[in-house]
C-alpha cells in the first residue's frame, strides 16, 4: 500500500540494498535499547558459567576467561527497532573455544544465554558454534561501555541484535527450545532479520 | 469459488480519523484500525509509511489511549525536523488518510490494574505519552492504586496532555502529578526547575503511601539513563524498573 504524500530521501546508496534487511534503515550511530536500568557490572564480581539445565559445566572469572584465545568478529547488527549498523568491529571469545576450554562438546540442540540483570534469551546451539558467535569483550577496540553490555556481551550478529545478550554471564544448554526475557513478551523465537522474524505472529 | 485462505500480514491499514495539535511540537493522531485490537496500557505499535518506489520507512508509536477507550488508538507524535517519519505526520497526513500500522507490540513496558502499586512513572517529553495509558487506565478503571507521574518538560508549553493530567490531578484520588521544566521556573508548588535527580525521585517516592511495586521510565536514550539512574539513588531495586528507549 503506497502512503499518499510521502516520498522520502533517505534510501540507502544502492550498493548498500543487499545488506539492508527488509524493514530496516542504516544507522550511523548506536542506539542503545534495554528493558530495565543498565547494571554496573566490575569486573572483579564478573564470571562466566556453562551449564546444562541447572547443573553447572564450568565457570571462568574474568582473568581466566580473558586468558582464552580472542577472536575478531567485524559484521552489520540488525536491531528489531528497524536500525541496522554496518561493519561493527568486536573482539571476544568465540563459543567455540569456550566449549574446546571446557572440553565438551554441545551437550543439546538449545541455549539460553543468561546476564547479570536476570535477562535471558534463547539461541538454538548451532547458531552458536562453528564461527558463528562470540562473548565480546571488546568494541572498536576498546573496553564495552555499561550501556553496551559491558563487561561482556554475546554476540550472535546473524540474529536481530536482542539475541547479543548485554551483561551475559552463562550459557544454559537445554533440552527444549524455552523462551527468553524478550520472547515470553512476544518477540520471535529465533529472529531471523532476512525473514524480518520480529514478533511471534511472524512466520 | 473457493479461495485458499492466505495466512494474514501482521499489517493492516488504519484510517485517520482526527488530529489534535497538542503542543508546539506533539500532535495526536486518532487512528481507527480495519482489524480492532485489544491494546494494554503501555504498548506500542509500529507504523509503515511506504513510498511510490516501494522504499519503506518503520517506526514504533507508543499508543496513549486507555485500553477502555475502544478501536480508536491515539499516536502523539513529537516533530523532529530532520527526521523521516515524524515530520510526514505533522506536514502531509490529513484525517481520511489510510496509514499501514501493526501491533498491538510489547509485553514488558505496560501496567494492568491487576499488577497493583504504588506505581511510579517517570517520563521525558513525548516519552510520557505510554505513560499517559496507564494513567488514563487507571482513571477508567476506577482503581485506588496510588500513582505518581514525573514528567519532565522544557518549558510549561511542551507539558503534553497538560489539562488532562492537571485535571487527574485536582481530583486528589490517589494520582499525583510532579512536573519539572528544564528551562524555565515551576509554577505550581509540587513542581520542580531542573532535571530530575535521586532527590527529586526520593521525593515523589514520598508522595506514596509506601514504596512502589513498580517504576517505569520512558524518554529518550540519554534521559531514561538519567532517570533510572536517579531511581536507583534513590534506593529504588533495579528490578522493579522498567524502561522504553526511543532510541535518539
Ligand atoms: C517503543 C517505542 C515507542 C515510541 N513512541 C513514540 C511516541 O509515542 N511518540 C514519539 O514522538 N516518538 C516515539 N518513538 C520514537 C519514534 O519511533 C521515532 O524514532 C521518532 O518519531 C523519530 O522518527 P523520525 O523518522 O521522525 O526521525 P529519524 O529519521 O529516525 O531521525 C531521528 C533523528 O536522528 C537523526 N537521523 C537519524 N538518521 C539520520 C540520517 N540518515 N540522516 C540524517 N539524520 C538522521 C535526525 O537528526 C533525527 O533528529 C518511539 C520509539 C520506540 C522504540
Amino acid at each position: 500500500m503506497v502512503t499518499r504524500g510521502f516520498f522520502s530521501g533517505r534510501r540507502p546508496p544502492s550498493d548498500t540494498d543487499t545488506r539492508i534487511p527488509p524493514g530496516q534503515y542504516l544507522e550511523q550511530g548506536f542506539p542503545v535499547l534495554s528493558a530495565g536500568p543498565t547494571p554496573r557490572v566490575r569486573t572483579e564480581d564478573w564470571s562466566f558459567t556453562l551449564k546444562r539445565g541447572p547443573r553447572p559445566l564450568k565457570t571462568w572469572n574474568w582473568a581466566e576467561f580473558n586468558a582464552l584465545p580472542q577472536s575478531k568478529m567485524t559484521r552489520d547488527i540488525h536491531c528489531v527497532t528497524a536500525w541496522t549498523k554496518f561493519n561493527t568491529p568486536w573482539q571476544g571469545v568465540m563459543i567455540d573455544d569456550i566449549l574446546a576450554d571446557a572440553g565438551i562438546e554441545p551437550p543439546t540442540a538449545y541455549t539460553l544465554a543468561l546476564s547479570f540483570d536476570g535477562y535471558s534469551t534463547n539461541v538454538p546451539t548451532k547458531d552458536l558454534v562453528t564461527g558463528k558467535a562470540m562473548v565480546a569483550l571488546l568494541y572498536e577496540g576498546k573496553p564495552i561501555t555499561p550501556d553496551h553490555g559491558g563487561p561482556a556481551r554475546l554476540l550472535v550478529p546473524h540474529l536481530y541484535f536482542w539475541k547479543s545478550a548485554k551483561w551475559v554471564n552463562g550459557l544454559q544448554f537445554t533440552e527444549r527450545d524455552e523462551p527468553g526475557f524478550w520472547e515470553l513478551r512476544g518477540y520471535h523465537m529465533y529472529g531471523d532479520p532476512w525473514r524480518e522474524q520480529r514478533y511471534s505472529s511472524d512466520p | 469459488m473457493s479461495a485458499e485462505p492466505s495466512p494474514q500480514s501482521p499489517w493492516q491499514a488504519a484510517t485517520i480519523t482526527r488530529i489534535q495539535k497538542r503542543t508546539p511540537r506533539v500532535t495526536s493522531f486518532w487512528f481507527q484500525p480495519m482489524r480492532p485490537f485489544a491494546h494494554l496500557a503501555g504498548q506500542h505499535v509500529d507504523i509503515r509509511l511506504t513510498a511510490p518506489d516501494g522504499y519503506q520507512a518503520r517506526r514504533s508509536y507508543s499508543i496513549a489511549s486507555a485500553p477502555e477507550a475502544g478501536a480508536v488508538v491515539e499516536l502523539a507524535i513529537e516533530r523532529l525536523d530532520d527526521g523521516e517519519v515524524s515530520p510526514f505526520f505533522h506536514d502531509v497526513a490529513a484525517v481520511g488518510d489510510e496509514i499501514e500500522l501493526r501491533g498491538p507490540l510489547g509485553g514488558h513496558f505496560i501496567w494492568e490494574e491487576s499488577d497493583g502499586g504504588p506505581i511510579l512513572l517517570v517520563g521525558g517529553g513525548s516519552g510520557v505519552v505510554p505513560l499517559m495509558a496507564m494513567v488514563r487506565h487507571r482513571t477508567l478503571r476506577n482503581t485506588a492504586v496510588p500513582v505518581v507521574l514525573v514528567f519532565s518538560a522544557r518549558v510549561w508549553d511542551e507539558v503534553i496532555f497538560r489539562d488532562e493530567l492537571i485535571g487527574l490531578d485536582d481530583r486528589r484520588d490517589g494520582f499525583d502529578l510532579v512536573l519539572t521544566l528544564t528551562r524555565e521556573p515551576a509554577r505550581r508548588p509540587p513542581d520542580y526547575s531542573r532535571r530530575v535527580d535521586a532527590r527529586m525521585m526520593a521525593q515523589a517516592i514520598e508522595r506514596l503511601p509506601k514504596a512502589p511495586r513498580l517504576a517505569y521510565v520512558c524518554g529518550s536514550n540519554a534521559f531514561v539513563s538519567a532517570a533510572a539512574d536517579a531511581l536507583i539513588g534513590a534506593g529504588v531495586p533495579a528490578g522493579i524498573i522498567r524502561t522504553e528507549r526511543y532510541g535518539v
